[in-house]
């Protein structure tokens, strides 16, 4: 068992809600986040996934200290990264990087790729002087494939696949351990997606890298990741290795969830059995009582679901599922009620 | 092996381009105003302004406050000579040269404009600054500095600009100065807010973000990402706002709050004069009121070519 | 029967001292009554410019459109624009992509779907008023009446899309397009969509252009696929030859793209190298060739005819893919 590089127990992230122009006051709170648990080992790559409102992008923000934590530990090579603050936080930030979904709106217009590449280096004192910190950029440029001439372009001569390159070798020459991916190449074209996320394996294979990818697709997810946790209004309602979730995934919202992707493939989408989900996500300020899925859940029961909150519990070995009825829902006792 | 492969695309994608160095907004924004009519227009008649204003004092063929030609001119009959070979727009009420007089006015006139944008410029953008990083950035202070700061600049917007002008205008008394500075604190609040709002946007941007989980400290993220990227709509903004401050200026001194000196010649103080023969002899008032107009327009068909090409949308 | 037959259309913008930008360029398909027929490919390939341009919604200013879009007999393009107002909305409809964009924010729901029926179907107020609450019903929008009175921004995502879907049904058109009409949805609200689409041409018998950049969402739906690359449609087939047996090196090497959630094992990815804007142009030969894993000597020069398989199965290449079991 590799050691784990990330450990992440109770995590709470809520957004107040505030009314009023200079004396504002506290209406309510967004549970944007609300109580999350999970581990990520080095050098693995643990995959989430969840609709837009799950709460996916603010927890990886968070992981990363870009949101404020509201509770709970973020426990990165044994130290609690929630808890530090100022110049320990900023060093401690190189370290931990991140990958943008847009990228455009994540590079500066105004810079060009050398100075992009270069600055965090500059803030953290890396490299002795200009040259070898421009060696530096040039190898980094050279391991996400963009040639050495790419550096003194700016961001917008470049074709989107290009760009989230320069997104990656941006967080890679600090020489990171972790990189939270949010959406890595769900702006990108199909034929590009998949340069990109062969790039990604092959940087893990080489430097060693841990990944935390957040993402809406499933087949993304499944195909990089190692373990996949599911999210659903702010908490994780299943976590399973990559093979054991799709060969067998147990909590309804998963079901759902792998029942409504489009596969490319008339045999399998002519054999598919959609299980559809009634309405829509409930708002994150309000969330149901209970099981937050409980709303639109076609197994729902007239009795716990309404008042008690599943806990994600282990059922096998390395899979766990977050509903009171796990059991008998994969034995077919209970069906959809409709 | 994939690797190998994706680096050569990406070679044969750059090679295509035909620059050898990258072209920055302001390169790109250039070319794209070269190609806009409306901002060569602009950009000539404020380029005969400049010149005007700058070496016309030099070249002028008369003194403009002296009254060689008083004996030509009668009130009573309403008598003014009008163009002629030696004075090319005519003689005004007080018998002066009226050429003279304009080119003389044009440098007063870009004069006052310049300096009061500059004014308006120069503590807007420091109190919008201000505001913007605090909102951005500061946390909880920073949104209560904010406050601050933005609900004064309202206050300033409640006063009509011209109240306010002629408000500073009676504290300080009359002279160009008072001009100036009357103009210019009317676009102080007009620059805060607006750097204040395209900075806050600039603070929500994934790129700032990223700087930070670069680990980039606050102050350079304000100072080398988020004010550079701000300041497009404030260029603009500057260059609108002078053609309207020579239109303010002309309408403070109209109304007696410019040089005390009348007899120096300024477009604004030659309207004033005007008024009094626009029955007998309007050419008093077309003159300046032409230049004026015409000034303006430059700096607005300026501008406005000015805030096309530096449209993030039509970027490509 | 043939409802709709787009031959040779070409649109291209031109910008005042700049080189014309052509976004369409010689494409033809036909549309039966009652199929549904996929445009399917990458940004920029010219797939929402070729329903614009049907639709008669590309703006007149700086656009080049060339070709003809026979519906029904009679050519779209050769229409008034007065006349296309009409077969706008009550033969051919359309759904876009971003469904609060392409409601107006400022009218209830319920007046925008009676507009509709009161100008294409000439209803009158409380009759107007009952069929669009049965409209909005029929797209799975429950308690419609409280829904009639609402205001776009008060509806969810998915919400949004169905009610632009009933406006876009109202007047039962003979063609509907939608331009990627679940790119902004999530999955699962994806999913809904597509029953309803589907439910809605099989009740209805309205043809269907499906316009996507998912090849997913196409391998569910379409009768028919037609892949577009850099303005040209590079391929046409039924969509179970297309996906069994893909004949263009691109359409292989977007399959090959794609991460399959249903596969046992995950399988290495084979990525289309470089992007689109390595494109050739057309005129100088196959646009695909400077990304294309199978090129030959023929692939520049001319540029590629469409050639097709006894089958019926069309593809623009002269190095076709070769499949082992044909």
């Amino acid at each position: 068992m590799p050691e784990t590089l990330l450990s992440v127990r109770g995590l709470k992230v809520h957004f107040p809600i505030r009314r009023g122009v200079i004396f504002d006051r506290t209406v309510g709170h967004v549970y944007a986040v609300d109580g999350v648990d999970l581990d990520v080992p080095r050098g693995g790559t643990y995959g989430l996934v969840g609709e837009s409102g799950c709460g996916k992008s603010t927890l990886g923000r968070a992981l990363l200290r870009l949101n404020p934590v509201t509770d709970g530990q973020v426990v990165f090579d044994g130290v609690d990264v929630a808890a530090l603050k100022g110049e320990t936080l900023r060093k401690a930030r190189r370290r931990m990087q991140m990958i943008f979904q847009d990228p455009m709106s994540s590079l500066d217009p105004r810079q060009n790729v050398e100075s992009i590449l270069t600055e965090g280096l500059v803030a953290h004192g890396i490299g002795d002087s200009a040259a070898e910190r421009r060696n530096r950029v040039v190898e980094t440029l050279d391991a996400v494939g963009l040639p050495r001439w790419a550096m003194s372009r700016y961001p917008h001569e470049f074709s989107g696949g290009q760009r989230q390159r320069i997104g990656i070798a941006r967080a890679l020459v600090l020489g990171p351990d972790l990189i939270v991916a949010d959406e890595p190449v769900s702006a990108l074209d199909v034929s590009i997606q998949a340069q990109v996320i062969n790039l990604l394996a092959d940087l893990q294979r080489e430097l060693g890298l841990t990944y935390l990818v957040i993402a809406h697709d499933l087949a993304v997810v499944r195909h990089i990741s190692d373990t996949v946790g599911v999210m659903y209004l702010g908490g994780l309602v299943e976590e399973a290795s990559s093979r054991a979730l799709y060969a067998e995934p147990l909590h309804p919202y998963t079901r759902a969830l792998m029942s409504a992707v489009p596969v490319p493939d008339p045999e399998v989408e002519d054999r598919r059995e959609r299980i559809l989900l009634r309405g829509d996500l409930p708002s994150p300020a309000n969330p149901p009582t209970g099981c937050r899925f409980r709303t639109r859940c076609p197994w729902v029961q007239a009795t716990r679901c309404d008042t008690e909150r599943p806990a994600l519990t282990e059922i096998k070995p390395g899979h766990k599922v977050a509903c009171h009825w796990t059991k008998e829902i994969a034995s077919g006792e209970i069906t959809v009620n409709r | 092996m994939s690797k190998k492969t994706d680096k050569i695309d990406a070679l044969a994608a750059l090679s295509a381009q035909r620059s050898e160095t990258g072209e920055t907004l302001w390169k790109a924004a250039f070319k794209r105003l070269r190609g806009n009519p409306m901002a060569i227009t602009g950009a000539i008649i404020i380029a005969i302004f400049l010149v005007v204003a700058v070496i016309g004092p030099f070249l002028v063929p008369y003194s403009p406050t002296a009254t060689t030609w008083l004996g030509e001119v009668s009130e009573s009959q309403a008598l003014f000579p009008g163009p002629r070979a030696e004075n090319w727009l005519g003689i005004d009420h007080q018998g002066r040269d009226e050429f003279s007089r304009m080119i003389v006015g044009a440098q007063q006139s870009l004069l006052v404009g310049v300096v009061a944008t500059l004014f308006g410029l120069v503590f807007g953008a420091l109190l919008g600054g201000i505001a913007g990083a605090s909102a951005g950035l500061g946390g909880r202070i920073g949104v209560w500095i904010d406050s601050i700061i933005m609900r004064l600049m309202d206050m300033m917007l409640s006063i009509p600009g011209l109240l306010l002008a002629i408000s500073i205008a009676a504290m300080i008394g009359q002279s160009v100065a008072t001009v100036m500075i009357a103009v210019g604190t009317v676009q102080i609040p007009i620059f805060a807010r607006l750097l204040r709002g395209s900075m806050i946007a600039q603070a929500q941007a994934d790129y700032v973000l990223a700087s930070t989980s670069l680990g980039i400290r606050k102050p350079r993220i304000v100072l080398s990402h988020i004010v550079p990227n701000s300041l497009a709509p404030v260029i603009v903004q500057v260059t609108l706002l002078l053609g309207i401050a020579i239109i303010e200026a002309a309408g403070l001194s109209y109304l007696g709050l410019g040089n005390a000196d009348t007899t120096f010649p300024e477009w604004g103080v030659m309207l004033t004069d005007a008024q009094r023969y626009l029955s007998s002899a309007p050419r008093f008032a077309v003159f300046p009121a032409v230049a004026i107009i015409i000034t303006a327009l430059g700096f607005t068909l300026l501008g406005e070519a000015l805030r096309e090409a530096l449209d993030p949308k039509l970027r490509r | 029967m043939t409802l709709l037959d787009v031959q040779d259309l070409s649109v291209a913008f031109v910008r005042r001292g700049e080189a014309a930008v052509r976004a369409v360029d010689g494409v033809s398909f036909t549309v039966d009554a009652g199929q549904v027929v996929g445009l399917v490919g990458e940004s920029g390939c010219g797939k929402s410019v070729t329903s614009l341009a049907i639709m008669g919604l590309l703006p007149r200013r700086g656009v080049e459109l060339g070709g003809k879009a026979v519906f029904d007999g009679t050519d779209l393009f050769g229409l008034a624009p007065r006349d296309m107002r009409d077969v706008r909305g009550k033969d051919v409809a359309m759904i876009f992509q971003d469904p609060l964009s392409s409601l107006n924010p400022v009218i209830p729901i319920g007046l925008q779907v009676t507009e509709v029926l009161k100008r294409h179907r000439g209803m009158k107020g409380d009759a107007a008023g009952r069929e669009a609450a049965d409209l909005l019903d029929r797209v799975g929008i429950p308690d419609p009446k409280r829904r009639l009175k609402e205001y776009p921004h008060q509806l969810s995502g998915g919400m949004r899309q169905r009610a632009l879907i009933a406006m876009a049904v109202a007047c039962r058109p003979r063609l509907l397009i939608a331009d990627e009409p679940t790119t902004a949805l999530d999955v699962t609200i994806q999913a809904q969509i597509l029953e309803l689409l589907k439910d809605l041409v099989h009740e209805f018998g309205t043809a269907l252009i499906m316009i996507t950049h998912d090849l997913g969402v196409v391998a569910g739906m379409c009768d028919t696929v037609n892949v577009l690359y850099s303005g040209r449609i590079i391929e046409t087939a039924a969509r179970r030859p297309l996906f069994a047996a893909p004949l263009h090196p691109y359409t292989h090497g977007l399959l090959g793209s794609i991460p399959r959630l249903d596969a046992l094992e995950s399988e290495p990815l084979t990525p289309i190298r470089g992007s689109v804007r390595d494109a050739l142009p057309w005129a100088s030969g196959c646009a695909f060739q400077p990304r294309c894993d199978r090129p030959v000597e023929a692939c520049v020069g001319a540029p590629p005819e469409l050639d097709a398989t006894f089958t019926g199965h069309e593809y623009r290449c002269v190095n076709p893919v070769r499949h082992s079991n044909d």
